[in-house]
């Protein structure tokens, strides 16, 4: 029987010492009308090798593609050891570290991870992780609601992904939360100080603030945290872990510092996946800790005075507190924080900052090469880290759909959720990105391009696009 | 020693970063790091033995007997690790178009439908990322129903008190009042008393079944009608649903929404706290609520249903489409079980449960509702041995780590005192259930001949018991190189 040990004769001694005559006994108080007919959407059990050969199928099925996709989620070198160590069946198995001197392990590399986030975003404390980098926006923005008690308004800009501003709003607005959306420059791709200042902060908690925003745009973070302060609000910063080896960090912004700050985990160590597991982060000043959703790990001694690790301040969570909880986060995202921490380990802060610039670079050199093709241009002027938006004379959907003909998925379509942009795409080259495939990007771009514009299909032609 | 402590300041690891050191001159200086971050520098090997280290200071289901009432420890089956490992999934981009992941999701679709079959329910999301994001999903659906009816006073969620800690936290976070409902002696929620406490403004009821007592629910049909009566609906937690896979489906008890912990049933890792998987399914009347995206199927293709598909979704959880890579486990897992496997796990997951009760009732123990069968977890509470020994349950389950066993579940349900909540799942071998028997008995016994030994314990971990007061008084959760 798959994964079950019990031999004929075993199962008849438990049987006796149970007392009953089969199994199916111990089923007897649930009512006769509930018990279940037959499985029938669930096929017949098949063994490890057939499995196997039906993912590996699948999987080539797939394929591989030449990925210069980004918008929240980036493909980067993992090194070897990361995952080796990670599936090691004593991280991969354990539970919830509850029982503390069971679970040293996992407690320790939580407390080194929260170590590494608060220096890497120059916050005082970190927690052990949240779901993702929206979940995590969404338990941010519920914090700074319950931090400033009576403000139930929150200023998010539209330079953060779509996604999260949707995902935000699915979770925060059973509160009676008002997301208020802040509109962006068309000429920098940015949120300038001018536009935030013009709303009311009556009412207002918090101030969200990217790093880089979605467009891959800096954004003046000094200006932006300064004006929020000094109007009462928190900050809360969104940054990418893997910009943080080489941009100001949000503790450090303006003359006081971003309140908060939280993030998608997933560049640092962890794969693509088709979306998760990812993992989110949130770190805050001191004095916000109680406000803190998720797990803490603290440093403390044992009977003996050796130093020591076990969860703390769990006064916050729902296990403890229940319907008071800052949240009901109970499993979070730990096996992604093991990996996150060994990579981090790993590259430390020169590797670190060696693929931000490597990724910066490559960038660079993708948007200018693809900037040069005839009826692609580059918008925004201002600096940027990883990410940029290209402007195109044709509709995005069909120059992508062809480029995926080639091996290469290039890019995010943003004309239905930034339709004031046009026919625009969102496109990335991190650091495992080679010089051959940004100009390989590149011919096959210009190819497709000058190819429709000679020929477009009929159904431009119908719609008047062409 | 802290991997910081290992650090030395110019230490790389060359071939882990790219080769050269590219130079910036496009971004001004304003918005660069002065400093580069005090991360750890070390080498590879460092690394290697520090985590490798680490990793062997836990207790995992790989290395020991882990019956962690309510959680599901069962074996991760390490097929199910490989296989979705594979490169083509984990190389794949979110927001790349779904005609490169037709392989990726065939397996996520056939999931879905192997979970409806499996719950009884209609339809299936499989985007929420562990068991709470379900429950938020689900009385968020529950909300959205009330709404789209007009029946805004509804105001209000009801929840045992023998209830996880997340079902009123989800309440909570949704908006919602909590109202608790007792539970009575033999162990069921108190039909009388929930028959109260309905009204109009009831939303819904949140129940476990088994309950986190691990017994089922015998007046469920009641439970249901009654709620259903005053115009609430019936939310599933399916923390439990070990218990009765293949056995009784939460559809045909009366439920309206469901979550699953597929990181308990399905197996999937917990990975020392995580990643899960929580997918919801629904009956008929919840059905456009469902969060989205969902996979669906088309002549053979399949592609994601969003918002322009269920515009009266709930709407989305997270930035991509759930915890795809446990998914993926889950999948595997289910496949190799298959319909046969699938029963077999209520069943022995049952049997397990009922021979190691009865092997502790027979060896001494007093078991908190000794006239009910187990569901797959039961409990044993320590109370006469408190007022005899003066050893509570915490420090009998610190002392089996020190025989080799992990923990069970103690203090919750928050309702029987010194409470042991004892899960062994099926996967455990009967010599393994005798061996914890002893050990137990063999703590009672110490209990008695010398309590200091069972109160000071645990003696062989790495650290002896931790001072968790100091660790929250005085609060030190990064590191500061002093
Ligand atoms: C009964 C019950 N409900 C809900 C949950 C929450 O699930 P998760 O930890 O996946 O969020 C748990 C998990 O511990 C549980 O045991």
């Amino acid at each position: 029987m798959p994964f079950i040990p019990h031999t004929e004769s075993e199962i008849r001694d438990m049987l006796d010492v149970i007392g009953v005559d089969s199994i199916d006994d111990l089923f007897d108080e649930i009512p006769k009308d509930l018990r279940a007919q037959a499985l029938s959407l669930v096929p017949e059990g098949i063994n490890e090798m057939e499995i196997g050969r039906v993912m590996t199928e699948r999987a080539n099925k797939d394929g591989l593609y030449v990925n210069f996709i980004g918008g929240g989620a980036y493909e980067h070198h993992i090194p070897a050891v990361v995952w080796e160590l990670t599936t090691r069946g004593e991280f991969y198995s354990a539970y919830t570290p509850y029982q503390a001197e069971a679970s040293q392990g996992t407690l320790q590399l939580l407390y080194e991870f929260q170590t590494m986030m608060a220096r890497l975003t120059g916050l005082e404390v970190s927690n052990a992780s949240l779901y993702d980098g929206a979940s995590a926006l969404a338990e941010a923005v519920l914090a700074a609601v319950r931090a400033k008690k009576k403000a139930t308004k929150v200023l998010i800009p539209s330079t953060i992904a779509p996604v999260y501003r949707q995902v935000v709003n699915t979770i925060v607005r059973n509160q009676g939360i008002e997301l208020i959306d802040l509109s962006f420059s068309e000429v920098g791709g940015h949120t300038p100080v001018e536009i935030v200042s013009q709303q009311t902060t009556d009412d207002v908690a918090a101030l969200v603030v990217p790093q880089p925003n979605y467009f891959g745009v800096l954004e003046d973070v000094d200006a932006l945290t300064d004006w929020a302060h000094d109007h009462g609000l928190l900050v809360i910063g969104l940054v990418n872990p893997i910009a943080m080896a080489l941009l100001k960090p949000p503790g450090r912004w303006g003359k006081q510092g971003a309140d908060i700050a939280v993030g998608e985990g997933q560049p640092v160590g962890v794969p693509l996946s088709s979306g998760g597991p990812y993992f989110g982060f949130m770190c805050c000043k001191q004095k916000l800790i109680r406000q803190m959703p998720g797990r803490i790990v603290g440093r403390t001694v044992d009977t003996e005075g050796r130093p020591g690790f076990t969860l703390t301040l769990q006064a916050r969570e729902q296990h403890i507190r229940r319907s008071k909880a800052t949240s009901n986060i109970c499993t979070n995202q730990g096996l992604m924080v093991t990996a996150a921490t060994i990579y981090m380990a790993l590259l430390g802060p020169d590797g670190l900052r060696r693929v931000a610039l490597q990724c910066h670079a490559n960038t660079k050199r993708l948007l200018n090469s693809l900037a040069k093709i005839e009826g692609v241009k580059k918008l925004f002027d201002r600096p940027f880290f990883h990410e940029g938006v290209l402007q195109l004379t044709q509709d995005p959907t069909a120059i992508l759909k062809a480029l995926e003909a080639q091996g290469i998925v290039g890019g995010i379509d943003l004309s239905r959720h930034y339709p004031q942009l046009g026919d625009s795409m969102l496109v990335c080259a991190t650091e495992t990105r080679t010089d051959t495939e940004i100009n390989n990007y590149g011919i096959h771009l210009e190819r497709i391009m000058s190819r429709r514009r000679l020929d477009p299909p009929c159904a431009q032609k119908v719609a008047g696009k062409g | 020693m802290l991997i910081f402590e290992l650090s030395k300041p110019t230490r790389r690891n060359s071939s882990q970063s790219p080769r050269e050191e590219s130079k910036i001159t496009d971004i001004p200086e304003e918005f660069l790091r002065e400093d580069l971050a005090s991360l750890p520098e070390v080498s590879e090997l460092q690394v290697v033995r520090h985590y490798t280290r680490l990793s062997q200071n836990n207790f995992s289901i790989d290395t020991h007997f882990y019956p962690l009432g309510s959680c599901t420890m069962k074996y991760n089956p390490r097929a199910c690790n490989k296989y979705a490992m594979l490169p083509e999934f984990l190389m794949r981009h979110p927001q790349s178009a779904v005609t490169t992941g037709q392989g990726f999701l065939q397996c996520l679709h056939e999931l879905q439908e192997m979970l409806k079959d499996v719950t009884g329910m209609k339809g299936v999301s499989l985007t929420p990322l562990a068991g709470a994001q379900g429950e938020f999903a689900g009385v968020t659906m529950i909300r959205a129903y009330h709404e789209s009816r007009d029946d805004q006073r509804r105001d209000e969620i009801l929840v045992p008190d023998a209830a996880h800690g997340t079902n009123p936290a989800t309440a909570t976070m949704c908006g919602y009042k909590v109202r608790e409902i007792p539970t009575d002696a033999e162990g069921d929620v108190d039909v009388e008393a929930l028959r109260a406490a309905v009204g109009p403004q009831t939303a819904g009821l949140m129940l476990t079944n088994p309950s986190t007592l691990g017994i089922f629910e015998g007046h469920i049909q009641e439970i249901a009608d009654i709620v259903h009566e005053a115009g609430g609906l019936l939310y599933y937690d399916g923390a439990n649903l070990n218990a009765i896979v293949g056995k009784v489906k939460p559809g045909d008890m009366g439920f309206d929404v469901i979550h699953m912990n597929l990181h308990k049933t399905f197996s999937t890792p917990h990975g020392g706290g995580g990643p899960g998987a929580g997918p919801v399914g629904v009956n008929d009347r919840l059905l456009p609520f469902l969060p989205i995206p969902i996979v669906t199927e088309e002549g053979g293709e399949y592609r994601w249903l969003t918002e322009l598909d269920l515009p009266q979704s709930i709407g989305r959880l997270s930035g991509s489409m759930g915890n795809a890579g446990v998914l993926l486990r889950a999948y595997i897992y289910a496949r190799l079980l298959g319909k046969e496997g699938m029963n077999r796990v209520a069943e022995f997951a049952t049997l397990n449960a009922n021979y190691l009760m009865a092997q502790l009732r027979s060896r001494g123990l007093d078991i908190a509702y000794p006239t009910r069968r187990a569901a797959h977890e039961f409990i044993v509470t320590l109370k006469s041995l408190k007022e005899q020994t003066g050893v509570i349950a915490m420090d009998v389950a610190k002392r089996l780590l020190d025989k080799g066993y992990h923990a069970p579940t103690v203090y919750f349900p928050l309702l029987v005192p010194e409470c042991f909540l004892i899960e062994p799942t099926e996967t455990e071998s009967k010599q393994e259930l005798d061996g914890f028997t002893d050990a137990l008995v063999e703590i009672l016994e110490e209990a008695h001949r010398d309590p200091e030994l069972v109160k000071s314990a645990p003696h062989t971990t790495p650290v002896t018991r931790l001072d968790e007061v100091k660790a929250a008084r005085e609060l030190d959760v990064a590191w500061n190189n002093e």
